[in-house]
């Protein structure tokens, strides 16, 4: 390239940068402002113009969510459901995508076409049938409730299969010799090997969990026994609206979820992207 | 060696056992009791095997001359249509744009563009819901700015889907975004090397190189987005608290409606099938039409 053309082109580099990084911070503003909303006093967001710092920054609205509503049971509800299913998730689809990956057993095919098909049912279009059974089942305001139709995650497998697929044959091999039991083969290689995908897996079904939405809200419906996420919508103030108030409560919701991921940054994106059947 | 693979059976099948017993409960047995729950008139607050009765084809039959379905059939493409390229095209224009920072500045950037992925989708109608306030929201303040008319947003049918749309890209475009990355970062820097040796332009470059290299990628983000827009129900719901939910009614919003508010389980189930089954054409039409892709190149 001439000189000239090659200065052009850097021009016209350092300009989309410019805008690249003008447009992340634009982006990412609505959570900024309503971050810094949550800290001001009620007359202060609703002056006509704009602050972007409190001027007189408050804890009140979040001294109030804490004390006040029930936003300390649907964190506990929140928690223990999402835990729930990351757990319960995780394992099984640990073992399946072993005995899937490892083992040949009559049935094989017939299990791995179930899982590829849950993948395209949207579980949405199962509600009604998912209310009915939990009922049925005395669960409805419970968290096994909750937790029971989100389980449903086949892609969690899908990447647990892969995985195995890729452990070098000879490890098992070197293990049969020595004798070592199928769950020793699991427990001492197959699942020490695989400890990243694990902690990606897990993350990420924890944030998945967390944020459901659809059914814990059709699952419960005493105030006391719903998540947080499904909690901030549906309970508001009897007089006016307090939006600094609704503000802080959305923060909190959203802060473990935030924070997750600003903490396993490169797990989450891996799992994301893994999640979407391309190698991270 | 029998012997050896009939312990293999026994292990598989208890590795799989506890697996197979929660899809038996909550994939297989609910999703063939939604067909048969479509041929009958339930009502769903009182269920019971007594009070369903079997109505045929009823249910069907009167889904083309019920209003509410063709609200929420025609809402449902409209909102696929505002939201699936448009998503994938930021997405791809604000990957370009990363892929060519390094280090901490690309990571914050890409940080900054993905956190509204995470956040859950309550958390997101509050944040907008302030944004985009009639009264005191700061994009009002944009608007006045701008000269334009303030509209209650989310209470204005013609305003409603649109917006309900660019949050909806606004919060899912990071996931796109990752996607674009993996992808751009497996095109080998010799092809763009070998372009600069050539004098090619940037807009060359994109269009004869990243744009079909990128191709693959850009095929599967999109599948993913229809069919996942195919079921939107969150957004659209929150945002139509306090506003007019029977003009914003989508499939998800109204097999909710019929089920849990009209207490019409058969009615709610048809509607069901009939959004299960444009789901599972999408994805057959696009898998297949992904081999092709894969064939040619």
């Amino acid at each position: 390239m001439t000189p000239a053309a090659t200065r052009r082109t850097n021009i016209a580099g350092a300009i989309i940068t410019v805008i690249t990084v003008i447009a992340a911070v634009i982006w990412a503003f609505p959570i900024y402002w309503g971050i810094v909303s949550s800290f001001k006093l009620e007359d202060e967001v609703v002056r006509p113009y704009i602050e972007l710092w409190p001027e007189h920054p408050t804890l009140r609205h979040y001294w109030f969510a804490l004390t006040q509503t029930q936003i300390g049971s649907w964190y506990m509800n929140s928690v223990a459901t999402a835990l729930g299913v990351t757990v319960l998730t995780v394992s099984t689809s640990l073992l399946v995508g072993y005995a899937i990956s490892q083992l040949r057993f009559p049935g094989r095919r017939a299990l791995w076409y179930l899982i590829l098909a849950s993948f395209m049912v949207p579980t949405q279009v199962l509600i009604i049938n998912h209310f009915v059974l939990i009922a049925n089942m005395g669960l409805l305001n419970t968290w096994a409730g909750i937790i029971l139709p989100q389980l449903i995650h086949p892609v969690v497998i899908i990447v647990y299969k892969q995985f195995f697929d890729q452990v070098p044959k000879e490890f098992r091999e070197a293990a049969v010799m020595d004798n070592a039991s199928e769950l020793g083969i699991l427990t001492k290689i197959y699942i020490p090997m695989n400890w990243g995908v694990t902690t990606a897996l897990s993350i990420v079904t924890f944030i998945w969990a967390w944020n459901a939405f659809l059914w814990p809200f059709l699952a419960v419906t005493r105030t006391e026994m719903m998540t947080i996420t499904v909690g901030i919508t549906q309970v508001s103030d009897a007089f006016g609206v307090y939006y600094a108030r609704q503000l802080a409560s959305a923060v909190l919701a959203g802060f473990p979820v935030a924070l997750a991921y600003l903490l396993f940054q490169r797990r989450v994106t891996q799992a994301i992207t893994l999640s979407a059947g391309i190698k991270g | 060696m029998i012997r050896n693979a009939r312990k293999d059976t026994l292990i598989a099948y208890v590795l799989i056992a506890p697996f197979v017993a929660i899809y038996g409960l909550i994939f297989v047995y609910p999703t063939i009791d939604m067909f048969i729950l479509s041929f009958q008139d339930a009502p769903l607050i009182t269920f019971g095997p007594q009070t369903a009765e079997w109505t045929g084809l009823d249910n069907y039959t009167r889904l083309p001359g019920d209003r509410r379905f063709d609200t929420a059939f025609w809402n449902t493409a409209y909102f696929v249509l505002l939201s699936v390229v448009p998503g994938t095209l930021v997405a791809l224009a604000i990957s370009l744009g990363i892929t060519r920072l390094s280090g901490r500045l690309q990571s914050l950037v890409l940080a900054l563009f993905f956190l509204p992925y995470i956040l859950p989708v309550s958390v997101v109608y509050r944040i907008w819901d302030w944004t985009l306030n009639f009264q005191f929201g700061i994009a009002m303040h944009l608007f006045d700015t701008l000269g334009i008319d303030r509209v209650p947003i989310f209470k204005t049918s013609t305003w409603f889907m649109p917006a309900v749309a660019f949050v909806t890209i606004w919060w899912t475009c990071g996931f796109s975004i990752l996607l674009f990355l993996a992808g751009l970062r497996a095109i080998p820097a010799e092809i763009y090397e070998a372009a600069e040796l050539d004098n090619a332009g940037r807009w060359t470059v994109f269009r004869k190189l990243t744009w079909p290299l990128l191709w693959p990628v850009t095929a599967l983000v999109l599948t993913i987005q229809l069919i996942l827009q195919l079921k939107i129900f969150d957004q659209v719901y929150l945002f139509s608290i306090g506003g007019r939910p029977n003009d914003n009614l989508v499939m998800v919003y109204y097999i909710y409606q019929r089920a849990f508010q009209n207490d019409d389980g058969g009615r709610a189930a048809a509607i069901a099938v009939v959004l299960f089954l444009m789901v599972i054409v999408v994805s057959v039409l696009n898998f297949q039409l992904l081999r092709l892709a894969e064939r040619k190149t």
